[in-house]
């Protein structure tokens, strides 16, 4: 298979390799660079478990081949973490906003994305924000008030 | 009920934070050395014969190690009985598809190859030519044995019949009746879709012949003994290991054909192999769940009494059932009644093959016993003219009636269904709503209200599932470890037992550790599911460390010479009582019990460590009453849920944050299966709904806030809880239902089930005005 260079920056980090054309940026982060908080939970671009930050915007990253991301920076759960809890994760585990976990990171990237655009958002548009990305088992309650929580905190990031 | 130090009290999860920092290791995160990744060839056919199979391009496809079909794989099965499985003939489980097809989906081929990627193009080089033929998808054809057979093997397309059972006097009930109210309560096709889906890692050692398994799944010691059989070894030489799951509700209980296949691959090849499903296998190819229908009718006195049940219940279980599903009769019969004093029961059930996907339990397998009745509770006070509030306050079973034994034999000793029915009733304002209803439907708008209650036989503990065990040790430094033999999927049960350790034992949970899933270090078990985990592990856990808190004691009134019966302990300290300066901590008991054993007194056993098999009742009933409002609105057929009310008893609460937590997803599951979720199939046997595009799980847009009371009525264990995992699905279909039946009777519509979405509120909406035109 056909190999292209790629050269982009993950969690700061900048990794200049060459990789398969067809390789999804998701496996590239999970299988290339061991990233593993970054879940695939449909790999049509549905589920959200897999979303991570692309120049500061939330992306599905089974979406995307991971040479689609060359000269961008990528922010995975691992580089938001980096720090320590940070407060939105603080708040998810306040509210009890996760189970199983597994949908938790894709949530967790898209509210610091949502919240560092909408500061004070209404419920209406936390519900809207989050409604691209699935969860099976909070019924979404926990998570609502997290994203609830974090915002009330004033803790966009 | 007052709260303890620890127990009863809404502590963060020690789950969290790892789970939170993308941290979680699921079985996609596992490394194993030398691994090679696995894809299926599956069957696009739904029934069919195999005329030709050829996998030489495959063979040699780049990247490629092996590809295996039935001939490689199925002489090695040794066998397939899977424990558990209720009474009925079962088709030869051929791990891959072996001359003929079942179902689109049946594996066919399994590629193995360097990565998935090469595995997945090997899979396209597989040439195979199926002959179709008619499949068998009607349930009411395949039973009537005119037509073809799922597995023609067993002769028969109903694997598992109960006949017609009931109480003598069951029909003269009837013929006395003032009224008789009967409906079929259709349940349809929908799945678990957990968000994580199905993975296994086989490792195989040839020198020691032993095996490793990683496995996604809610049960470590349930893999064990399938691979076991299916091998034909020991299952001491199997270890099983549970990484992270994200979600299960039902399809992790037993490994399914695909899986052994993985199992069966890395023993051939003699080198690790790891299949990760994609979510096409998992929504059409893993398992389904409900599907199923009961015709059910009550005789009710001139009161409103009723005096009489019977139903015959019918289940669609693909073709291939798995553990925990599928024969569901057996589990509803004993509940018809749900949570209403009904002297006179009746009963038969089938369940049913056809070329769909096979059933696996999910969240309430069997909970057609709370789902029918609810709904026909609903259409009987429409038919008598009262309020179905009013109907199930005259039925309902109330605290003067306990013990009640059901009809079934079983008995209720400790549940609120009265109390949860008045609380939720309160907590929406009933009364108000109906006022708020009358008003709105003269502006042309369709509110309804839609109660339902549910017994939940909780903590299933028949057979296998009967026991429990927790083993617990204090090291040398005070530290605890236990040991469990849950698999849990989400269940909080980390943090939950956590607290149960520190609240018999007198540390702090932080200092507790709780390891589960893995074959090697935990006590056997059946896993996690049945809504098991508080009743059996909790009180297995609780039992275990008064245990060793006994150990503690008698160590420590040696050390402090005092007897054992003065001294107390306090926040990882034993003193003697009265004297807190005159006391010793946690670790230097330890130390003393483990370092300097020459110190005890003779006769004073040496270490800190117990362990308890806790044995539960086969069943422990928790109860809860939900209570769901909403719009629908005529011209789209939509339907938005107003609120959505839960009171719920689930004995004595070990966390509420995570009791409500389960509550919430369960209901969630209930009201996406009803108003969202369908799995769709062709005439031809097809599944139309293979994406998520096209199965429509609720999101943070759709769902309502779902608002909770509790009542505490302690379980007769000695924890006093209830288990409490399913029963926010099992209630909350009929409570969606009867709110939207609620909301377009005025439109002479009547709703027998589901699924309710927009196209079926249109034609039902449709169909009513035109019986009425």
């Amino acid at each position: 298979m056909r190999e292209v260079a790629l050269t982009v920056t993950v969690n700061g980090e900048q990794i200049s390799r060459p990789v398969e054309a067809r390789r999804t940026l998701a496996d590239f982060l999970r299988d290339d660079l061991s990233l593993t908080g970054t879940h695939l939970g449909c790999e049509h671009g549905v589920c959200g478990a897999c979303t991570v930050l692309l120049d500061g915007d939330a992306v599905r990253s089974c979406l995307m081949f991971a040479v689609q991301a060359d000269g961008a920076e990528v922010t995975t759960i691992e580089g938001l973490s980096e720090g320590g809890l940070t407060p939105i994760q603080a708040a998810f585990q306040a509210e009890h906003g996760l189970q199983c976990g597994y949908c938790t990171p894709g949530f967790v990237v898209s509210a610091h994305a949502f919240l560092a655009e909408h500061p004070d958002p209404s419920d209406e548009e936390i519900r809207e924000a989050l409604s691209g990305n699935l969860c099976r088992c909070t019924g979404y309650q926990g998570i609502i008030a997290a994203v609830k929580r974090a915002a009330s905190n004033g803790s966009s990031l | 009920m007052t709260a303890g130090r620890f127990m009863g009290q809404a502590i963060a999860r020690s789950e969290d934070p790892r789970l939170l920092a993308g941290r979680g290791r699921y079985i996609a995160d596992v490394v194993v050395p030398g691994a090679s990744d696995a894809a299926f060839l599956r069957s696009e056919v739904a029934r069919g014969r195999i005329v030709s199979l050829d996998v030489e391009a495959a063979r040699s496809a780049p990247g490629v190690r092996a590809v295996y079909t039935a001939a490689d794989l199925n002489p090695l099965v040794h066998e397939t009985a899977v424990a558990g499985l209720p009474e009925g003939p079962f088709p030869p489980k051929y791990c891959l598809a072996e001359n003929d097809v079942r179902f689109v989906g049946d594996p066919i081929a399994i590629v193995i190859a360097e990565n998935r990627y090469l595995a997945e193009d090997a899979v396209e080089l597989i040439d195979v030519d199926i002959e179709p033929q008619e499949p068998v998808l009607d349930v009411d054809a395949a039973r009537n044995g005119d037509g073809a057979l799922v597995h023609p093997e067993i002769g028969t397309n109903t694997p598992q019949v109960i006949p017609f059972f009931g109480d003598p006097d069951l029909e003269q009930a009837f013929a006395d009746a003032a009224h008789v109210v009967k409906d079929t309560i259709v349940m349809h096709r929908y799945v678990q879709a957990p968000m994580e889906c199905r993975g296994i890692i086989a490792d195989c050692d040839p020198y020691s012949d032993e095996l490793t398994v990683w496995s996604g799944t809610q049960s470590v010691y349930g893999v064990q003994s399938l691979i076991a059989g299916l091998l034909g070894i020991g299952t001491n030489q199997i270890r099983v290991v549970q990484p992270d799951v994200g979600g299960g509700f039902g399809q992790k209980m037993a490994i399914m054909r695909d899986e052994w296949a993985v199992v069966l691959a890395a023993k051939l090849l003699g080198r690790p192999v790891r299949w990760i499903e994609d979510r096409r296998e998992n929504l059409t190819a893993a398992a389904h769940a409900r599907d199923e229908r009961i015709d059910l009718s009550i005789a009710l006195d001139g009161d409103g009494g009723i005096t009489a049940i019977q139903g015959e219940f019918i289940e669609n279980i693909g073709a291939y059932q798995t553990m925990g599903s599928s024969g569901m009769g057996a589990f509803i019969a004993p509940f018809l009644t749900n949570a209403y004093k009904i002297p006179k029961v009746g009963f038969a059930s089938q369940a049913v093959y056809t070329n769909t996907c096979g059933k696996a339990p999910y969240r309430g397998p069997f909970l057609m016993y709370a789902v029918g009745i609810e709904q026909l509770m609903d259409a009987a006070a429409r038919q008598l003219g009262v309020d179905p509030l009013e109907l199930r306050r005259r039925n309902v079973i109330r605290a003067d009636d306990l013990p009640y034994t059901l009809p079934s034999m079983l008995c209720f000793e400790s549940i609120t269904p009265a109390e949860t029915l008045d609380q939720a009733a309160l907590m929406i304002d009933y009364d108000g709503f109906r006022a708020d209803q009358r008003a709105a439907l003269e502006q042309g708008r369709y509110l309804g209200v839609g109660i339902s209650l549910c017994v939940e036989p909780s903590g299933i503990a028949v057979g296998s599932m009967a026991t429990e065990a927790a083993e617990i040790r204090m090291d040398y430094t005070g530290k605890v470890t236990v040991a469990v033999g849950s698999s849990s999927t989400g269940m909080s049960v980390v943090t939950t037992m956590k607290q149960v350790v520190a609240e018999h034992l007198g540390c702090v949970p932080d200092d507790v550790n709780v390891i589960q899933g893995d074959t090697a270090a935990t006590p056997w078990g059946a896993g996690t599911g049945g809504s098991r985990s508080a009743v059996l592990i909790g009180n297995a856990v609780a039992a275990a460390s008064t245990e060793l808190r006994s150990k503690l004691l008698e160590i420590a009134a040696d050390a402090l010479e005092a007897a054992a019966e003065d001294l107390e302990i306090d926040n990882s300290r034993v003193f003697v009582r009265g004297t807190a300066t005159k006391g010793m901590s946690f670790a230097d008991v330890g130390q003393l019990a483990y370092h300097s054993p020459d110190m005890l007194s003779p006769g004073t056993a040496p270490g800190l460590e117990a362990s308890h098999r806790f044995k539960a009742p086969p069943f422990t009933f928790s109860n809860a009453c939900h209570i769901c409002t909403c719009e629908v609105d005529i011209e789209t057929g939509r339907v938005s849920i107003l609120r959505y009310v839960v009171s719920e008893d689930c004995g004595r609460m070990i966390n509420p944050k995570v009791v409500e937590g389960q509550v919430f997803g369960g209901v969630v599951q209930g009201i996406g299966g009803v108003l969202y979720e369908h799995m769709v199939y062709d005439d031809d046997g097809n599944p139309l709904t293979s994406t998520f595009v096209d199965y429509l799980l609720p999101t943070a847009a759709e769902v309502p806030t779902i608002e909770v009371g509790h009542i505490e009525s302690p379980a007769p264990n000695p924890l006093g809880v209830k288990g409490m995992g399913e029963g926010g699905a099992i209630a909350s279909p009929a409570a969606v239902i009867n709110a939207v039946a609620d909301a377009l009777a005025p439109l002479g519509v009547r709703i027998s089930g589901s699924p309710l979405g927009p196209r079926q509120i249109l034609d039902m909406i449709a169909a009513a005005s035109g019986q009425r035109a």
